[in-house]
Formats: C-alpha cells, sequence, structure tokens
C-alpha cells in the first residue's frame, strides 16, 4: 500500500489554515469567528505532527500538546467574554459590537 | 532540544522572577474569601510587595545569568532588562488602580492576581529562547490581559474592548505559531540559535521556505505590538479597557512582545536580514504616520492616547530596522521611556475620568492646572517627553533611534520619522493648552483629591521620565552592554 505523501498533509494544513482566516475576516457571528481562529491553531497542529512524522522526531508531537493545552485556556476565556458581550447587547453579530468609533 | 536532567537549583535561580509572580498570584486566589471587604486594599500591598520581589529575584538571577531548563530560557542582560521592565509596569499599574477599584466598586483579588499572571507571562517572553516558550509567555500573558480588559463585567465598553483583544489576539496568536510550525519543519529546531545555525549551516532549507515562515511570524508578532498596518484593534481596545489596564496593556505587554520581536529577528533570523528589513521599513513607516496622523483626529484622550502608542510602536520599528546592537540598545532605552510616560499619562486620565469614566474627552482637562497644578504639572511632563523635549526620557530614546538609524544608513526613515514628531507634538500640546489656559470644566470641578496611590502612581513615572532625560548614561550603559544577543 502506497503512504499517502507528506506534501498532501502540508497542503490540507495550509488549506485549513487559510479557510480559518478567511472564516475570521468575512463571517460575522462571534461564535463563528472563534471557532475559526480554533480552526488555524488546528491547522498549525496538524503541520507540527506531519513535520514530527517527517523528521522523526518526538518534540512535534508534545508542541502540538502545548497548542491543545493553550487552546483550552483560551477557548475557556473567550466564551466567557463572548457571554458576557452577548448579556450586555442581546446579540452575536460582530458588527453591532461597535461603540466606540467616533 | 532535549532537556538532560530534572532542573537544577540554578536554573530556578534563573526562574525566580517567574515563580515568585506565579505563587503570589495563586495566593492572592487563594485569600479572596478569606480577606474582609474592608481590607481589600491589602491585596494591591500583596501584589506590589510580589512584584518588588520579583524584581529582586529577577537581579538575583542576573548575577547567575546563563541558558536556564537545557536552553528553553536565556537569562541575561536583554532579559533581566525586560523582565524589570514589565514588572516595574507592574508597580506603576497597581499603584493607580487602588483608586480605581474603590471608585468603580470592584475591589477583588482577581484582578492583582490576573495581573501577576501577565507580567510573569511576559517575564518568560523576555528570557525565552526557544519559539514554543515564547508561544506559551505569550499566551500567558495575553490570557490574563484578555480578561483584565474586560474587568467591569457590566460595563459595555469594557466587553466589546476584551472581545476585539481577546478575537485579535488569538488571530495573531495563530499567526504566529503557524510560523513557528513550519520554522519548525524547515529547520527541525525551534531553539532560535540552533536555528540560526542551520540557516547559516550546508544544509540551509530554501531560503523561501524560511522567508515565508519568517514573514508569518512577523505578521503575528506586529499584531502584538500593535503596528501599522495590524493596529486595528488598539483604539477601541484602549479606548474601551478600564483606563489603568489601558496603561499596562499599552507598556508592559507590548514591551514584551518588543523583546521577543528583537531576540527572533536579531537571532534566529539575522542571517536573511536582506529579506526583512524592508517589510520593517514599511511597518515602521506606515506605524508613525498612521498613529501620528490619526491622534490628530480624535477628542477621547484614551483613544488618542491609543494612536499615539502605535506611532510610538513606529519609533521602536525604526530602532529595529537599523539591524545593529546599537538599534537593539536604542529599542531597550526607548521602550523604558516610553513605559514610564505613557503609564502616567493614563494614570492621570484614570484619576479625571471620575466615576464611570464619565470623562475622556479632551476638553475634560479644561483648567486642570488651576485646580490641581501637582497633577497637571506631572501630565506635562508626561506630554513633554512623549513630544520628546530634551531633558525628558522620551527626548533621548528619539535620539538614540534615529542616531542607529542613520548610522544604518536610513536616511529617508529618519527624516520621516523626524517629520513625525514634528506632526505629534501638535496634539499633546492642545492638551497643555486645555490644562493651562483655560477655566475648570465640569471635569475638573468634579475632580477628587489625589490619594496617596494616586500621588505616587503619578510622581514614580514622572521622576523615572526625567531620571532617563537626565542621566541617561546609566540605562543607556546596560542596554549598550546586554544588546550583544547570544547567537
Amino acid at each position: 500500500m502506497a503512504e499517502v505523501p507528506v506534501s498532501w498533509f502540508l497542503t490540507l494544513s495550509a488549506v485549513l489554515f487559510v479557510l480559518g482566516v478567511s472564516g475570521f475576516l468575512f463571517r460575522r457571528n462571534i461564535i463563528t469567528v472563534f471557532m475559526s481562529i480554533e480552526l488555524m491553531l488546528n491547522a498549525v497542529n496538524l503541520t507540527f505532527i506531519t513535520f514530527a512524522y517527517q523528521l522523526k522526531q518526538v518534540n512535534g508531537h508534545l508542541f502540538a500538546f502545548f497548542v491543545m493545552v493553550v487552546a483550552a485556556a483560551e477557548a475557556t476565556v473567550g466564551l466567557a467574554i463572548i457571554l458576557t458581550v452577548f448579556k450586555n447587547r442581546s446579540t452575536l453579530n460582530i458588527d453591532d459590537v461597535n461603540s466606540m468609533k467616533n | 532540544m532535549p532537556v538532560s536532567s530534572f532542573a537544577s537549583s540554578l536554573d530556578m535561580a534563573r526562574f525566580l522572577p517567574e515563580l515568585i509572580l506565579t505563587i503570589a498570584g495563586t495566593l492572592l486566589m487563594v485569600l479572596d474569601p478569606v480577606i474582609h471587604k474592608r481590607s481589600s486594599s491589602l491585596f494591591g500591598h500583596l501584589s506590589i510587595l510580589a512584584l518588588l520581589a520579583g524584581i529582586g529575584g529577577a537581579l538575583y538571577g542576573y548575577a547567575h545569568r546563563g541558558p536556564a531548563f537545557g536552553g528553553l530560557l536565556m537569562v541575561d542582560g536583554f532579559a533581566t532588562f525586560f523582565t524589570v521592565l514589565v514588572m516595574v509596569v507592574g508597580i506603576l499599574t497597581v499603584l493607580p488602580s487602588y483608586k480605581f477599584l474603590q471608585r468603580e466598586d470592584a475591589e477583588t483579588s482577581e484582578f492583582h492576581a490576573l495581573l501577576l499572571f501577565s507580567v510573569a507571562g511576559q517575564c518568560i517572553m523576555a528570557s525565552a529562547n526557544e519559539l514554543i516558550v515564547i508561544f506559551i509567555g505569550l499566551e500567558i500573558s495575553s490570557i490574563a490581559s484578555y480578561v483584565m480588559a474586560g474587568y467591569l463585567r457590566d460595563d459595555k465598553r469594557a466587553n466589546e474592548a476584551a472581545l476585539k483583544y481577546f478575537l485579535l489576539g488569538s488571530f495573531a496568536t495563530a499567526f504566529f505559531l503557524y510560523g513557528v510550525a513550519l520554522i519548525y519543519g524547515a529547520t527541525g529546531t525551534i531553539n532560535l540559535s540552533a536555528v540560526r545555525a542551520v540557516i547559516l549551516g550546508p544544509n540551509a532549507p530554501a531560503p523561501v521556505f524560511i522567508g515565508v515562515a519568517a514573514a508569518i511570524m512577523f505578521v503575528g508578532l506586529a499584531f502584538k505590538v500593535s503596528a501599522a498596518p495590524f493596529q486595528i484593534w488598539a483604539p477601541d481596545v484602549y479606548q474601551g479597557a478600564p483606563t489603568p489596564v489601558s496603561a499596562f496593556l499599552s507598556a508592559g505587554p507590548k514591551a514584551a512582545a518588543f523583546a521577543v520581536f528583537l531576540r527572533i529577528f536579531m537571532t534566529a533570523f539575522e542571517p536573511i536580514a536582506g529579506g526583512w528589513v524592508p517589510l520593517v521599513w514599511i511597518c515602521a513607516l506606515l506605524s508613525m504616520t498612521v498613529g501620528n496622523f490619526a491622534a490628530l483626529l480624535q477628542t477621547n484622550v484614551k483613544r488618542m492616547l491609543a494612536y499615539s502608542s502605535i506611532a510610538h510602536a513606529g519609533y521602536v520599528l525604526v530602532a529595529l530596522t537599523a539591524q545593529s546592537e546599537v538599534g537593539t540598545a536604542a529599542a531597550m532605552f526607548y521602550l523604558a521611556g516610553y513605559a514610564f510616560m505613557n503609564v502616567g499619562a493614563f494614570a492621570v486620565v484614570s484619576h479625571l475620568s471620575g466615576r464611570g469614566e464619565k470623562y475622556q474627552d479632551i476638553e475634560s482637562f479644561k483648567g486642570l492646572a488651576q485646580k490641581q497644578p501637582l497633577t497637571a504639572a506631572m501630565l506635562t511632563i508626561f506630554l513633554l517627553s512623549l513630544i520628546g523635549v530634551p531633558l525628558t526620557g522620551g527626548f533621548f530614546g528619539k535620539f538614540y533611534i534615529f542616531k542607529a538609524a542613520l548610522e544604518s544608513h536610513l536616511v529617508w526613515l529618519t527624516v520621516l520619522g523626524l517629520l513625525n514628531s514634528a506632526v505629534a507634538a501638535y496634539y499633546y500640546l492642545r492638551i497643555l493648552v486645555m490644562m493651562y489656559m483655560h477655566e475648570p470644566g465640569e471635569a475638573v470641578r468634579d475632580i477628587e483629591p489625589l490619594t496617596p496611590s494616586l500621588g505616587l502612581a503619578l510622581i514614580l513615572p514622572a521622576i523615572g521620565t526625567l531620571f532617563l532625560g537626565i542621566f541617561p548614561g546609566w540605562v543607556l550603559d546596560f542596554a549598550g552592554k546586554s544588546s550583544n544577543l547570544l547567537k
């Protein structure tokens, strides 16, 4: 059975990353925007693991774990912030959270 | 990098500031339910004590300097400089927040615990020598500061600030991290010295690959230091966050992010400087121009200071563009001076703005000199320093930066930077005119008398600003000695 080439994984993670970036830029729902960031972090994880596989090192796997832990911490704080925003404004549309421009 | 054995006592000595701050922060959270509301200024005292102990720890670590934890951290003069700087910023943030928290009826230990955690993260950033450690320090610092930006839960503006800071901050982190992953793939290591060795070595990866990775990391870091064109979040965040927090955000995390910036680009990516210097050149010019011209149009003082902080990030980027040890030393000096003057200016705004931060308009400063001459005098010092008038830290900061730029033959950038400083003088002077040449307005009539902690919060940064302006040699000598980063 032929192995899947490494470049395919790298391409996939690059595509996922770009999808995350475009989701961040173009989506208007705060939760979706937040999910796009998580998608970007997961793309990074995939990259780390692919390279770890290619380099035959265990380090890359460890980095992926660090990223997951940090992403979890970030999600905790982020969802709490999104909750308070929703409580104060009753909207999750990012364009409505805009009270400070002159 | 393999970590040889479990941490030695020498490692611990070099890690002392972070240890002290983390333990103190945890202790504060545990103490919260035990301590009576009446004695809640105790939290502030404790965190100042912890930060002072942290500074002591950093100096102790400096006496035993060297790599820690198998090269994960590098405790050298550069690291100690920034570690002490962010802890001083921490102290200068706690001082005005006594009054602020009392006024907003929000005295809890969380504020101080989060501050200590955030400062601990910045200390890690200052001494990290490996990309994943930098990432973890960055996140410790950022996650705590996201919460601090939204500390006043029921305040709409604070919510918005926290949300924007969180979303843009995490976005930037993801970018930085993707760059780290690519560097790991290209070089097989994430230790800064090792990355440099691989780039210079016989089996160097394709320059395009390293270039793309460096560019992506650059974008992430540029977001963090709020350099144009990635500055979009800064005005809203600094305006909406509680004022002592804005002061903190504009000085602490920014100084730490610049420390990371300098360390990465002056060690690992120095061999490919030809590629990134033009990028930084453009970013520096854009930041100065966008920051200063947008600040001209602002009527909200916090927003104006936010744009001014973008412009100041531009000046520091000029020092990075110089790409020399003189430039690094100039950036270090500038960040120290900037921390004092900006935190001081924000402390005055915090004092004046009153309960609920009603008075943030530039008109609020009308007649401040008549009612509280001391406050007005201190703000004058900060503003003159932000303009860059001689005898203040801001003057020598700019002087050294542009001197370094000229030595690296960046004539155009220097000329445009100096023109920019002239533009900046206008909007700072406007506040001075309001304070000294008008009758007291509503905000000044409502102003409360200075408390001892607030007085200290104004006088200490003023002393720092003047000290750097009158005896710049002391700090500059140290910066010059430590700007020779290990490669």
